[in-house]
């Protein structure tokens, strides 16, 4: 894709905020509601003498990351302080990975407007996140809760060259991620930030231009908006003759423009030298394989088995595979009803309706997959009709009961004993004398829908449809 | 019962037989605390507490409690270690108003064995010093001479030791600050192998070299103290798993047939002739007790003391950023605060808050770590300690123990070094490769100059074998001349 003859070049920084139940290096809480400086101990907020000690899940979780971004794992990976003075960086250093990060060397795949883009993966490396700065008009207060929460910084190859893909990209990390289950994903709680490295050349040009980075972005459609805008930015910077400074620039969502907060100037050398606090992180063979053995199946090779082995299209497999809840909704549900496509289709329509305007999640679902899956099974069955299956799903909805005993409960059986609906065909015929009488002489055209609507009211919904247009055919000869 | 002179055995004994409660063994000591350190300064603060502390102990004891090793044990605390409750400064202004709400690991330990903490001991700032002199709390006197340092950055806790203020004292050593004012004021210090005895809540000077250790009055105290501090600690990942032996049980002072290595780099030239003379001593004795003496060699040693200030100031200049003013301790006097900006907050508290030498240190340290130069100072210096450390493996396969001189001369005078850095720093020239290759090391009161002043000979073992230098060292202590020679405060 060209700008104006120049093509972009995107690299995208991701920190993720790994689910652990404790910090990396105490055992302080990391619960996101916790008051102010509630999850907080002498080891976080970096009191004189106390030490970190290595959180076991967070290399695991980094691990387990790592392997489904196909990286390589570093049997040995080095902790490294980065030192830097900032009030919300308790100990005047960050605890991070610098030259041995745990995981190296991957890359990840997905589709952009139906073609396939293959993005590199550099590297993710373990670090504690800092705490949090409150700027109160003349005075600041620092949280320290989120001081010391694991962090697994992914880093991209200069691979993107579209906002479009670095959105998309966004999406699938966050998408791995919360199948993992090693991230909540939640990106109003900043548990997954991006930073973008933004640069611009001539189109055919080898050389990198000047990079100028966006900082601290938490929603896609933002990435995407603040590359589009810093694309533009610089393309006209330079066509206008100017030099790009390096720099770090924020997003202003509500402006819809990106706009400079610091030059790279004011870098800092940040003296990375190994923590002697901790020994550097030693991780076997079979601890590797163990955790790549118990990797859930990712969603973009899921997707794939939806559409080779349960038929489904695409645009079905990718809406089931969102999340691992749902994709695992889905597959319940078929098990139990047998029927793929119904039952993607009960799911993408009925189910993710009553969801989105109860404001529920998957998880949340007062229908379990069983139940739904028993229902499209009566429905193949013809034990309900199609249309009373919806009244049974309301049903299930409000009470949870499950689908025969709504169907008992309510006398929802659906009629099919063709002697039962010729009667009532008849009692409607007879009772619309008119209208039989035009439609015989071809005065009024086809009023056979309105009978079976007729007929089906009569029979409460309950008569097969089937039959219904037979019998209703055959009398109107 | 002698109390200024007994053993930590013999009280924690006499207290548990109830022969002495431990408040009067505190009151006995509270009495020599308040009528002799003023002449020391060893002490930074008092603990208001111990009497207390002590009648609750006696009320376990009465009651047939179990009680620990130590019980009723007096001990003075070098102000690195955190102490809850009680003032912890590092000997520094910029923690002058720093009152921990938790205790280092190893007081928790001493603690929990029946100690009665009697107050915190002054030190060089941040353990930066072999004089005591860069303290923010003033600096102490040697008691057998008060003209004298009594060395550092320990000094507190050798002075209140050496003139028994106290019946036990801790000290941390980065790179001889426990062993050189142990040999200054006559005491026995210890050093125990890195990874023996957990860091958490000792303030950090450099990490990778700090260690925790008994400073008292004689090897079977330092073996028993030891065996209280030591062992793996959950809240630091640095410390050893290894079981702790039973050192002061199996404490022997026969060396018959034990190696001892003199090690070349350290036995030629630049002794001071008494030094040399109770070297040469002490090996005589060991001779005599049918001990085998061997040359051995550690040729990066003479790397060891610019490798030791380039490792040290690097890890200090980042250890001590957190003293920043925003979270605790001092902050510099600002008008009006919000008007100042981040770099001028930080650039005033620290820049009155920490000494000049420790500023010196950072800056070093700071130097070291940028970039363009971490591979020449800080990674070059990282590859000669590991190949000090091969050398000493080397050296300790054809011997148990290294014996070698603290120092190159006993306490030198008030005053006498503290504007002139370098010579400062020579002083560590025999003890900081014992932390920069992790090894045990200790030093035991041997000898005394002609003036009067006491001299120590340090012992070094390979990493976890404190039981072959500790043996070592009561053998030397039991054929010593100077035993029961008594400080001049005294």
């Amino acid at each position: 894709m060209s700008y104006r003859g120049f093509e972009p070049v995107i690299g995208i920084e991701i920190h993720v905020q790994l689910s652990t139940k404790t910090k990396i290096f105490s055992a302080d809480a990391t619960t996101f509601d916790a008051a102010d400086n509630e999850n907080t101990s002498p080891i976080s907020v970096g009191m004189p003498g106390s030490l970190p000690v290595v959180n076991r899940k967070a290399i695991e979780y980094s691990i387990k990351t790592g392997l489904a971004l196909g990286c390589e794992i570093r049997r040995k990976s080095v902790f490294a302080r980065k030192n830097y003075f900032y009030p919300d960086s308790p100990k005047g250093y960050q605890i991070s990975q610098y030259d041995q990060p745990i995981c190296e060397k991957g890359q990840i795949v997905f589709k952009v407007d139906g073609v396939e883009k293959v993005i590199g993966i550099t590297r993710a490396h373990m670090e504690e996140d800092a705490g949090k700065s409150n700027h109160l008009g003349d005075y600041t207060l620092i949280n320290y809760n989120r001081a010391g929460i694991p962090l697994l910084e992914i880093v991209s190859e200069p691979d993107i060259r579209t906002p479009a893909e670095a959105a998309e990209y966004g999406r699938t990390i966050h998408q791995i991620v919360r199948y993992l289950d090693v991230c909540d994903g939640n990106l109003e709680e900043g548990s997954l930030r991006c930073d973008c490295n933004v640069s611009v050349r001539k189109v055919g040009a080898a050389q990198f231009g000047t990079k100028v980075e966006l900082k601290n972005i938490n929603s896609f459609r933002f990435v995407e908006k603040a590359i589009e805008y810093e694309i533009e930015r610089q393309i006209d910077a330079i066509e206008r003759g100017e030099k790009i400074i390096q720099e770090t620039r924020l997003w202003d969502p509500d402006k819809n423009r990106t706009f400079s907060m610091r030059t790279k100037e004011d870098a800092q050398d940040y003296r990375y030298f190994p923590d002697p606090d901790l020994l550097p992180v030693i991780v076997s063979d079979e601890l590797v394989e163990k955790i790549r053995k118990d990797l859930p199946e990712l969603p973009i090779a899921r997707a794939k088995r939806f559409q080779t082995e349960h038929g489904l299209p695409e645009s079905d497999a990718l809406v089931l595979t969102t999340e691992k809840p749902l994709a695992d909704f889905y597959e319940a549900t078929a098990q139990e009803s047998k029927n793929y496509k119904s039952s993607a289709n009960w799911i993408m329509t009925e189910l993710l309706r009553e969801l989105n305007t109860t404001n529920k999640k998957i998880k949340d679902s007062p229908i379990r997959p069983e139940q739904l899956g028993k229902m499209i099974a009566l429905i193949d069955k013809g034990t309900i009709s199609g249309k009373i299956a919806k009244t049974v799903f309301q049903e299930m909805w409000q009470s949870g009961k499950e689908p025969e005993t709504i169907i008992k409960e309510k006398g929802l059986v659906q009629v099919s004993d063709p002697a039962a609906i010729e009667k009532i065909v008849d009692e409607v015929l007879a009772a619309n004398a008119q209208n039989v009488e035009d439609h015989k002489s071809g005065k009024k055209k086809n009023l056979l829908g309105f009978f079976v609507g007729a007929v089906m009211k009569a029979s409460k919904g309950q008569a097969n449809p089937d039959l219904v247009n037979k019998i209703l055919l055959e009398k109107l000869k | 019962m002698d109390l200024t002179f007994a053993s930590i055995t013999d009280i924690a004994d006499a207290v548990k037989s109830k022969k002495v409660s431990a408040k009067e063994v505190a009151e006995h000591f509270q009495k020599r605390i308040a009528s002799l350190d003023g002449k020391l300064n060893s002490f930074t603060s008092k603990n208001e507490q111990a009497i207390k502390e002590a009648e609750n102990l006696d009320a376990r004891i009465s009651k047939g409690e179990e009680v620990g090793l130590l019980a009723g044990v007096p001990f003075g605390i070098k102000e690195m270690f955190c102490t809850k409750g009680l003032a912890t400064t590092a000997g520094s202004k910029i923690l002058e108003n720093f009152i921990p709400p938790y205790d280092a690991t190893v007081v928790a330990r001493l603690k929990k064995a029946g100690i009665v903490v009697m107050g915190k001991l002054n030190q060089d700032e941040f353990a930066m010093g072999s004089s005591n002199e860069t303290s923010f709390y003033g600096a102490v006197k040697n008691p057998w001479n008060l003209d004298c340092v009594p060395g550092g950055s320990s000094g507190g806790s050798a002075a209140a030791q050496a003139a028994r203020l106290v019946a036990g004292t801790l000290g941390t050593d980065t790179g001889g600050s426990i062993r050189q004012p142990a040999s200054f004021c006559g005491i026995v210090g210890v050093k125990p192998t890195y990874g023996r005895v957990s860091r958490y809540g000792i303030i950090a000077y450099a990490s990778s070299l700090d260690q925790a250790g008994p400073m008292v009055s004689n090897v079977k105290d330092a073996a028993l103290t030891m065996e209280v501090m030591s062992g793996f600690d959950e809240f630091d990942g640095t410390t050893t798993k290894k079981p702790v032996p039973a050192w002061s049980k199996n404490l022997k002072a026969d060396v018959k047939g034990m190696k001892i290595g003199l090690m070349k780099e350290y036995m030629s030239g630049g002794l001071h002739p008494d030094v040399q003379k109770t070297v040469e001593n002490s090996v005589d004795s060991l001779k005599k007790m049918g001990a085998e003496i061997v040359e051995v060699s550690v040729p990066m040693t003479e790397y060891a003391v610019p490798v030791y200030y380039l490792i040290a100031a690097s890890e200090a200049s980042s250890n001590l950023a957190r003293y920043d003013g925003v979270k605790y301790g001092y902050r510099a006097d600002f008008k009006n605060l919000s008007a100042v900006d981040l770099e001028e907050f930080y650039g005033k508290t620290r820049g009155e808050g920490f000494g000049k030498e420790v500023k010196r240190r950072i800056m070093l340290g700071t130097y070291c770590l940028s970039s363009g130069y971490y591979d020449a100072y800080y990674n070059k210096a990282g590859q000669v300690r590991r190949l000090i450390m091969n050398q000493y493996l080397e050296a300790f396969k054809k011997c148990d123990v290294i014996l070698s001189p603290v120092t190159t001369a006993p306490a030198f005078k008030v005053h006498e070094r503290i504007s002139d850095p370098l010579t400062m720093y020579l002083n560590d020239i025999f003890t900081t490769s014992t932390n920069l290759a992790g090894l045990p090391g200790m030093s035991v009161p041997f000898g005394m100059s002609q003036d009067g002043l006491p001299i120590g000979i340090q012992l070094t073992a390979s990493h976890f074998e404190e039981q072959k230098m500790l043996d070592v060292g009561y053998a030397l202590e039991s054929a010593s001349s100077v035993k029961g020679a008594k400080p001049h405060v005294i």
